[in-house]
């Protein structure tokens, strides 16, 4: 045999090996949102894979709204672009209930699903079945400057009722220096101001929609909940708040600007961390209520679902276990501490003493339990979410809803003029889509 | 005979050139200036974050967390592979359009462009499905056939508009000398309209490089050009302008070079007819 052939011979051998090798591991595409949390995950890989050194992941990060567009086409034509999806509680119910997700109901006992927060586990499962495991979960609290509350001779309560709020915004306002006492969010949007109204709403006792699916827009608890949030913005919030969001207040909360902003129990960390000029002057409070029963806090969780046009399911479920297994919660917090430890999912984690010498973790926790997605309301209402209706249409109706309310902040209408422009939207949509016959 | 401009219109009328082109640019400027510095000094007002360190921290995060390369890549393939297709498509539609009109060219060239004015994703479905069921999903070729089909209504009417402009006499000579009709385009035709051919090839070539619906709905991983990468940095809850900037710097830095080189040809091209 000479020896070209021999080098030919063992080249073909090595190549084949490598064939082998490579249809051995099954590759999984896991599609997800750019939030600090899901980038940690995948700076952690090393141990997923040396777990499952069989499966490999390839990483889709995308926008939210580019990620749920592009999921949402995905997942209905069946494309099998996706293996994992990251989506939210709004989702889950609803594709859940279409057949579109792959329960997770036999994920190994490791899993512990009986240590998942109540609340929490409730917004993934649908007809008993959970169809979403959570990654991270969140409420919205509140978020204040405790020099500022000692300097106006003010404590906030724990559980502070919104004229608590009015008192202590009127108290830390200082426009001279830029100083304003309340921060909320006033983008239009479904995921922007109407979460955070929304959720408000139900501490007034406002609902969307009655047991006939009839808008509630006209209802004097909507006028209350408008007219409030106005007052409270226009008279102590910042400039141009009708263009601020999540990321907007956070950068003026950091530098300063605000007493106080009710958001995502998320944000906690940011605004205690190295970013944060008022670091170690925050406290935190849960969001207020109007002795009603209701509080103004809403529940979320960004979640791992796996979609029933899959090939590879067993490979899929594999990962969504190890990301939102017990055990991944004590890898990060061995790389990068408990303060960065995925919050708002587990019994356990709550119940760690290491976790508990996290400042915010005892008020997130808390929060969370403070909401109820199947009883959102004061009065009985036909839908589940709490900052949302669980239905595909609302986030249509609800973002242009959004920009009635937002233009109402901005001043270019009227609160009365919003709130009319509302129902009238949102009735002539639920006629359309057939909820009122 | 023309008055000669005065000293005071001629610095008006430049230092309003500059301000304009300098409002033009300003994003673009912002953009860079920002990924320069840390996600807690992007949101500092415009002289607290230009006096604060500059550094390369956002661009060493936004090179570990992306495979920039691969994105690169596919950017130039799709971009470049989609243009080239359709010249090749373009070139001898435009010929028969400009030199053997029928009586329906005016109405076909007009429809051409009707289709532009379509949006979107108003065959977002259709396409998806088809792509689908042909495997084109995240590839390049798929990425390439449709860019190349929505480009070519323009690239249609800009060598339509530039073929126009050559004289028929010119093609008739060949032919009379025994040009064949394939000889006719390449040995006569486009040489001459080369500086028009140039331009429209630089601009599609921009077109397909910045074009985010397609390219974003029908890719996920292997074929996602540089428009995904940029995506991939806007955060719903968290800091992200330093690392966005940095990553859209980084996206658009081949394009506005390649712009920056070859703007002669793309202004000549885009101004003067094929034979002036």
């Amino acid at each position: 045999m000479t020896m070209t052939l021999r080098a030919l011979l063992g080249a073909t051998a090595a190549l084949a090996l490598t064939g082998m090798a490579m249809a051995e591991t099954t590759e999984i595409t896991v599609a997800t949102v750019n939030n600090g949390d899901m980038i940690r995950m995948q700076g952690l890989m090393d141990d997923f894979y040396a777990k499952n050194p069989d499966i490999h992941v390839n990483w889709v990060t995308l926008e939210e709204n580019v990620l749920r567009q592009k999921v949402t086409t995905d997942i209905a034509t069946k494309g099998g672009q996706f293996d994992v999806l990251t989506i939210g509680t709004y989702e889950v119910p609803i594709w859940g209930k279409q057949g579109w997700l792959v329960s997770l109901d036999d994920l190994p006992e490791d899993y512990n699903k009986a240590d998942l927060l109540p609340a929490i586990a409730g917004g993934l499962t649908v007809d008993g079945h959970l169809y979403a495991s959570p990654f991270y979960g969140e409420s919205s609290m509140v978020m204040y400057r405790k020099d500022l509350m000692d300097a106006a001779g003010l404590t906030m309560p724990d559980a502070p009722t919104w004229t608590d709020i009015e008192k202590a915004a009127a108290a830390m306002t200082d426009k001279s220096k830029e100083q304003y006492g309340i921060c909320l969010r006033g983008k239009a949007g479904w995921g922007e101001n109407m979460a955070f109204l929304t959720a408000m709403s139900n501490s007034f006792g406002a609902k969307w929609f009655d047991m006939d699916w009839k808008p509630q827009f006209d209802q004097k608890p909507w006028a209350d909940t408008l007219a409030f949030y106005l007052h409270l913005m226009n008279d102590y919030g910042p400039p141009g708040a009708s263009n601020n969001g999540f990321n907007e207040n956070l950068a003026l909360m950091q530098q300063g600007h605000c007493g106080m902003w009710i958001d995502a129990t998320v944000a906690a960390s940011f605004v205690t961390g190295k970013d944060s000029t008022v670091a170690d002057k925050m406290a935190f409070a849960l969001a207020p209520d109007n002795g009603l029963g209701k509080r103004g806090n809403w529940l979320w969780a960004w979640s791992l679902a796996i979609p029933a046009g899959t090939q590879k399911e067993a490979a899929a479920k594999a990962f969504v276990n190890w990301a939102t297994n017990p055990a991944y919660l004590e890898l990060v917090a061995s790389k990068e501490g408990w303060a960065n430890v995925p919050p708002g999912t587990r019994t356990s984690l709550y119940a760690n003493p290491e976790y508990a010498k996290v400042p915010f973790a005892k008020m997130t926790l808390d929060s969370i339990n403070a909401a109820d997605p199947t009883h959102p309301t004061v009065d009985e209402v036909p839908y589940v979410g709490v900052q949302f209706v669980a239905i595909p249409e609302f986030a249509g109706i609800a973002t242009e809803v959004g920009q009635q309310f937002s233009a109402a902040l901005a001043g270019t209408t009227t609160a009365a003029d919003a709130l009319a422009a509302a129902q009238e939207l949102t009735t002539t949509e639920m006629t359309k889509a057939g909820y009122i016959k | 005979m023309a008055r000669k401009p005065t000293t005071a219109a001629k610095t008006t009328v430049t230092l309003l050139a500059w301000g304009i082109g300098l409002l033009i640019f300003f994003p673009i400027l912002w953009t860079v200036l920002m990924s320069f510095h840390s996600e807690g000094d992007a949101i500092k007002s415009p002289w607290d974050m230009l006096t604060s360190v500059w550094s390369f921290e956002s661009y060493a995060e936004v090179q570990t967390r992306s495979n920039y390369a691969l994105h690169f890549f596919n950017s130039v393939v799709i971009s470049v592979g989609s243009t080239l297709l359709a010249l090749a498509i373009a070139i001898p539609a435009a010929w028969a359009m400009a030199f053997v009109p029928g009586r329906r060219t005016k109405d076909l060239l007009m429809w051409m462009l009707s289709t532009k004015m379509m949006p979107a994703v108003g065959v977002l479905i259709p396409m998806y499905l088809g792509f689908k069921n042909m495997g084109l999903l995240d590839s390049r070729l798929g990425l390439v056939a449709v860019m190349t089909l929505i480009n070519l209504p323009i690239v249609v009417w800009m060598l339509y508009t530039y073929f126009k402009e050559i004289p028929g006499e010119i093609l008739e000579a060949a032919r009379m000398d025994g040009a064949s009709l394939r000889s006719e385009i390449i040995y006569v035709l486009t040489p001459m309209a080369l500086p028009g051919i140039a331009s429209t090839l630089l601009l599609n070539v921009i077109l397909a490089w910045n074009e985010a619906f397609w390219t974003l709905q029908l890719t996920t991983h292997d074929a996602a050009p540089l428009t995904q990468f940029i995506a991939s940095y806007s955060s719903p809850e968290g800091l992200f302008y330093a690392k966005l900037s940095a990553a859209s710097t980084m996206a658009i830095a081949p394009i506005l070079i390649l712009g920056w080189f070859s703007q002669k040809q793309l202004v000549r091209g885009l101004t003067f007819g094929a034979v002036k």
